[in-house]
């Protein structure tokens, strides 16, 4: 899932001092799960705006909601109706960077801040705790390498790992890094494939990447509308 | 090594094709634009090894620049290997900056992955732990790269080249790194790739050294690469147990720092005495690395880098034997 965490309430304060009339709207998805931006998180920080305000005297009215998801349409369009029929002046979005801009185009002139940090698509390898396992690269490797990404687990992201700075498992930039291509070592001895890795990965294609512009993916069956087979998308 | 032509002509080349025992030596440059730093230390050490390595943005940090420093030695007579790591530059950059260096006379080029920005000389400094790294290709498609344009004349992205850059490529190896296993296939991989030597990271556990070389030497990969054990000098205790505790695939054996600590013990409270101490016994610690990696079987030279100490290096390859060096090649390029 996308992992996400909450702004410190003064920074999200400072963008939001100005207006009358906010609207705090949450994610139930990924920044629910991540405890980032869900139901709850809105009223904590509803709440610490509300204290907050009250403190210097300011009027504000705080609304609350959260949807299913920020980043579909049939769930944010009727976001976007009581955002523009109750006269809110201001949207604080707790879904991750995908529900921003999401709503940012889709609200004409309401402004949309950002109440948390968007940080990678992870795992809960323990409860409290999300590491980063894929970069979303587009163009999974994942085959070749154990089933353990070395562009997203090493911090150099390194396709013939691993480098000289793996120590004890670690990563050379802290004790508290996981080496990814430790991990990867370490799997593939216990897969019994090791060999493989004294094979060459040539550089890659990083056009896949972000490197390559804004990505999109496009299923023809659904945008053209048609009711044929349901083939798999090319 | 092949009995054929030369690929790069560079003078490491020739005395590493000649069977002589090759040394190289570690220059750094300063980090502002004092290009009588890189002179100063290239007068100092003329004649002293085949070849002087010219660091890249060392542990994370901005310095005069490898190509720039390696030009600079150039003039004062000394045959630079220029390092060029893939934490700075994309592959465009990587090529334009090989191109150049071959334009300016430069033979040498080691390729390395280079410190994570994060490093900051090991919290030293500040550097730029913000920076954003490329690594867009890493060390070992760099070689694959530098072989291509030398041997093949094609661009990394397949455009040819007319003129080809004749550099001799070298990479570097951590014998001692963990995961310790991967470390002989990994090093295969260069080889496989194109490195024609390569320069290790320090060594100062020559029994786990010597194990890993027999594993090198099984697989003959010192047939087909000339492999030069790195030799850093330990000035004083503290940076024999920081490279110890901190350096990854640094092992520093108990009995080398139980002697740092005696001879620093041995001056009392005098602070400078206890220095030279330590300074002189950094230098026979070298000295006798340098004699034991040599009987090393599939030990082709060594890399000393003597961090901020260059000073000190034409006494250790004196004692250590290494001087003079084989001919200088005539007429150059």
């Amino acid at each position: 899932m996308i992992v996400a965490e909450r702004k410190p309430l003064g920074e999200i304060k400072s963008f939001v001092e100005n207006y009358k009339k906010l609207l705090i709207v949450g994610c139930g998805t990924c920044a629910t799960v991540c405890l980032a931006g869900g139901e709850a998180e809105v009223k904590v920080v509803a709440s610490g705006l509300r204290i907050g305000f009250l403190r210097e005297d300011k009027e504000v009215e705080i609304l609350e909601d959260c949807v299913t998801r920020q980043c579909e349409p049939e769930f944010v369009e009727p976001l976007v109706d009581r955002i523009s029929n109750n006269g809110v002046e201001a949207v604080l979005s707790l879904g991750c960077g995908v529900g921003v801009n999401f709503l940012a185009d889709r609200l004409g002139s309401t402004p949309v801040f950002p109440g948390v940090n968007t940080e990678f698509f992870g795992a809960a390898v323990e409860p409290g705790v999300w590491v980063e396992m894929c970069a979303g690269c587009g163009n999974c490797i994942l085959h070749l390498t154990g089933g353990i990404c070395p562009i997203a687990r090493c911090s150099k992201s390194i396709l013939n790992g691993p480098c000289g700075g793996s120590q004890d498992g670690k990563c050379e930039i802290s004790p508290d890094v996981d080496c990814g291509w430790n991990l990867i070592v370490e799997r593939m001895k216990k897969m019994g494939t090791l060999e493989r890795l004294g094979e060459l990965i040539p550089p890659r294609d990083w056009s896949t990447s972000r490197h390559g512009g804004p990505r999109r993916v496009i299923h023809e069956e659904l945008v053209s509308g048609s009711q044929g087979d349901e083939e798999a998308a090319g | 090594m092949e009995t054929a032509l030369l690929k790069s002509g560079s003078n490491l080349e020739r005395v590493i094709q000649d069977g002589h025992f090759a040394v190289t030596v570690e220059i750094g440059p300063p980090m502002d634009c004092n290009e009588e730093i890189v002179l100063e230390k290239a007068r100092l050490l003329k004649g002293l090894a085949d070849a002087f390595n010219i660091t890249d943005n060392q542990t994370g940090v901005v310095r005069l620049s490898s190509i720039a420093s390696a030009a600079l030695i150039i003039g004062e007579g000394l045959e630079p290997v220029m390092q060029m790591t893939c934490r700075d530059r994309n592959r465009l950059a990587i090529q334009a900056d090989i191109l150049g260096a071959a334009a300016l006379g430069i033979r040498n080029c080691l390729c390395i992955a280079g410190d994570h920005q994060s490093f900051g000389a090991a919290g030293r400094l500040k550097g730029h732990p913000g920076a954003k790294n490329v690594y867009d290709i890493d060390s070992i498609q760099l070689v694959a790269a530098l072989k291509g344009m030398r041997d093949d004349g094609v661009q990394q992205g397949g455009d040819p080249l007319d003129k080809k850059p004749p550099i001799f490529i070298g990479a570097a190896w951590t014998p001692l790194g963990d995961p310790i296993e991967i470390r002989p296939l990994r090093l295969k991989k260069k080889v496989d790739a194109g490195a024609d030597f390569i320069q290790t990271q320090g060594v100062f556990d020559i029994d786990r050294f010597r194990d890993q070389m027999k594993i090198i030497v099984d697989m003959g990969l010192h047939e087909r690469t000339a492999i030069l054990a790195g030799i850093i000098v330990p000035k004083n205790l503290g940076m024999l147990k920081y490279m110890n505790s901190s350096v990854a695939g640094v092992s520093v054996p108990d009995d080398m720092v139980k002697r740092m600590e005696q001879a620093r013990a041995a001056a009392g409270d005098d602070k400078k005495k206890a220095r030279e101490n330590q300074a002189e016994e950094g230098i026979k610690i070298t000295v006798e690395l340098i004699e034991q990696v040599r009987e090393i079987p599939g030990i082709s030279g060594v890399h000393i880098q003597a961090i901020e100490w260059e000073h000190r290096v034409p006494e250790i390859l004196k004692r250590a034997g290494l001087v003079p060096r084989p001919g200088q090649p005539k007429g150059g390029e």
